[in-house]
Parts: C-alpha cells; structure tokens; sequence
C-alpha cells in the first residue's frame, strides 16, 4: 500500500497546485494530474473497470475544461518552426501506434472472451441468489456497490439541475423578492 | 373535470380523455417492470424511467396546473429522498447477517415466483422509486424553471 499513499500525496498536492496557481491551463492539466492519479489507484485496488471509467471521463472532462477556459488558440499554435512541429507530430504518432499494436495483441479474440469471473456467476448465480434473471443476480448482488455508485450519481445530477436552474437565492443585491417557481 | 376542459389548459380534449385512459396503463406496466426484475428484463432503472414517462404523459396533456393538483412538488422531493434511503437501509440491513449487502432474507422461495431472489425485488422497487421521482424532478426543473438573463 506504499504506492497509494505515494499516489495519494501526488493527488493532493496536485488539488492545491490546481487551486493556488494563476494560470488556467497550469490549473486544468494539474486537475488532470488529481484524475490521472486516482485512476492509477482504482487499477491498484483491482478495481480496472472502474480505472478505465475515470480515465475516459478524466480526459473527457479536460477537453471541455480545455475548451471553455481558454478562448483563444493554445499557445503553441503552428505559426513558425513549422518543420519542428511535423515531425514531432509523426514521431509521437509512430509511437502511440507502435504501444497500441503492442498492447492490443495480448487481447482474447473477437467472441472467445476469458470467462475468468464471468464463469463463476453463470454457473453460481441462480444457485446463490435465486434470482431467474442473471442480469439483476449481478447487479444487486455481486456487484451491488455498482448499483449504489449509479443511484449516487442519479441524486448528484438531480441536485446539480436543481441548483443550476433554480430561482431562490440567485437575486442582485437589493433586488426585491420575489416567488421562486421551486 | 367539466371546468379542466374549459379552461382550456394543455391539450385538446382527445388527447386528454386518450390520456386519461392511458396514463394509469403506463404506470402499472413501469410497476411491473420494476417489481419482476428479477424475474424478467428490465428492472429498476427501466421501471422507473417508465413511471416517469406515465407522469410526463399527464402534465404535457393536462399542462402544468393540472399536473402539479395531482403530483405536488414536495411530494415528488419526499418521494426522490425515500427512495434511495430505502435502497441504503436494505444494504445496511445486511448488517444484520455479516457485511454490507448481504443476502439477509434467508428464505429464498420458488425459482419464477415474484417472491423470490431474497432482497433483489426489494431494492429494484427502492431504485424504482428514486429513478422515476429523480428524472421527473429533473423534468419540472428543465421545463418550469427559466434562467434569468441578467441584464
């Protein structure tokens, strides 16, 4: 557990460089950096689904952060060194390449896929809860902080629209009362 | 229902005697879904999207008066709340017999029977609840609620 707790003094740490710095890219990459390390640390706790999952939204979540804090063009834009920047471009996209055909080669094949886990709750699923539908036997059985997770983010987003769209306590100062609609 | 038609709120009158004839239809088939998830596909989160649907269906046909004389607002709040409380307190119940989430109804009962599956149709109907009060809370914020453009 050294490894977590070294990740987690990087996530704080990058939490209070993204508060205290002035500049708002620095801010949105060491927010990125906070999400980069707890994905790393759901990969540490066996929990790879949930990693993928952070680290999909992490970057989804950069690119609109990215997109809405900075209206101009980023900085290194392709004006001048033209030929630097090319070849950077194709040197970085042989190598993604190459990691990816590396990495994808290790994959099962299309439909043959390893029924490592999936294999104990075919087979142990109706016998354990009794439920005729394997699909509700997973998800609020085995898996049923999934389920919990889900319903806790159904009630974040409710509140989230409540708080965005409501008319109480969103008035000027000095501006009379009037009768909010919720 | 005489003065409703009169006041001309919402939609035309088929479409609101279609409505009315529809819209409990729509909500027992929700509740069905929700209830046989164990049994069936569908489940809670399916069930309760179709509830929420059944409640749309009244208030895009009736318009919002109507719709809010059935469904109160604070009821729809209490109803969000209740929901994933008792999804919480089947979980912790577990308690009772090891761990979190544990299995704490002993008794199993037939395969294919609606009581069956120990504490699955329990939480799926706990998850119904909140899954359709929560989208429709959502709905009324989206559709009455307005942004004040500040001038």
């Amino acid at each position: 557990m050294l490894m977590l707790d070294i990740l987690i003094i990087f996530m704080i740490i990058g939490a209070l460089i993204a508060l205290e710095v002035k500049d708002l890219l620095s801010s949105v990459v060491a927010v990125g950096t906070a999400g980069l390390a707890l994905s790393v640390s759901f990969l540490l706790l066996k929990a790879p689904d949930l990693a993928l999952t952070q680290l999909v939204v992490e970057i989804l979540i950069l690119v609109i952060l990215i997109r809405a804090t900075i209206k101009k063009d980023l900085p290194f834009s392709t004006t001048g060194r033209w030929f630097f920047n090319t070849t950077a471009t194709f040197v970085f996209l042989a190598i993604f390449l190459y990691i990816g055909y590396e990495a994808l080669r290790d994959l099962p094949k299309f439909g043959q896929p390893l029924m490592r886990v999936a294999q104990f709750y075919l087979k142990e699923g109706w016998m354990k809860t009794g439920a005729a539908n394997l699909v509700a036997s997973v998800v609020l059985n085995f898996r049923a902080y999934d389920t919990l997770g889900e319903v806790t983010v159904l009630f974040a987003a409710v509140v989230g629209v409540l708080a965005v769209m409501r008319h109480k306590g969103r008035k000027e100062i000095g501006e009379p009362e009037d009768e909010g609609e919720l | 229902m005489k003065e409703s038609y009169s006041k001309q709120s919402g939609m035309t009158l088929i479409v609101k005697v279609i409505t009315r004839l529809t819209v409990g239809l729509i909500l027992l088939y929700g509740i069905y879904i929700a209830l046989h998830g164990h049994l069936s596909p569908g489940g809670g989160f399916a069930g309760g999207v179709i509830i929420v649907l059944s409640f749309i269906h009244l208030m895009l046909a009736f318009g919002r008066e109507e719709a809010f004389r059935r469904i109160s607002k604070r009821f729809v709040s209490l109803f969000e709340g209740l929901g994933g409380l008792l999804f919480l307190i089947i979980a912790i119940l577990g308690y009772k017999a090891g761990y979190f989430f544990y299995d704490w109804i002993i008794f199993k009962g037939k395969p294919f029977s609606l009581f069956s599956a120990g504490t699955i149709p329990l939480s799926y109907s706990a998850i119904g609840l909140k899954v359709a009060f929560g989208l429709f809370a959502i709905f009324l914020a989206l559709i009455t609620l307005k942004f004040k453009v500040k001038k």
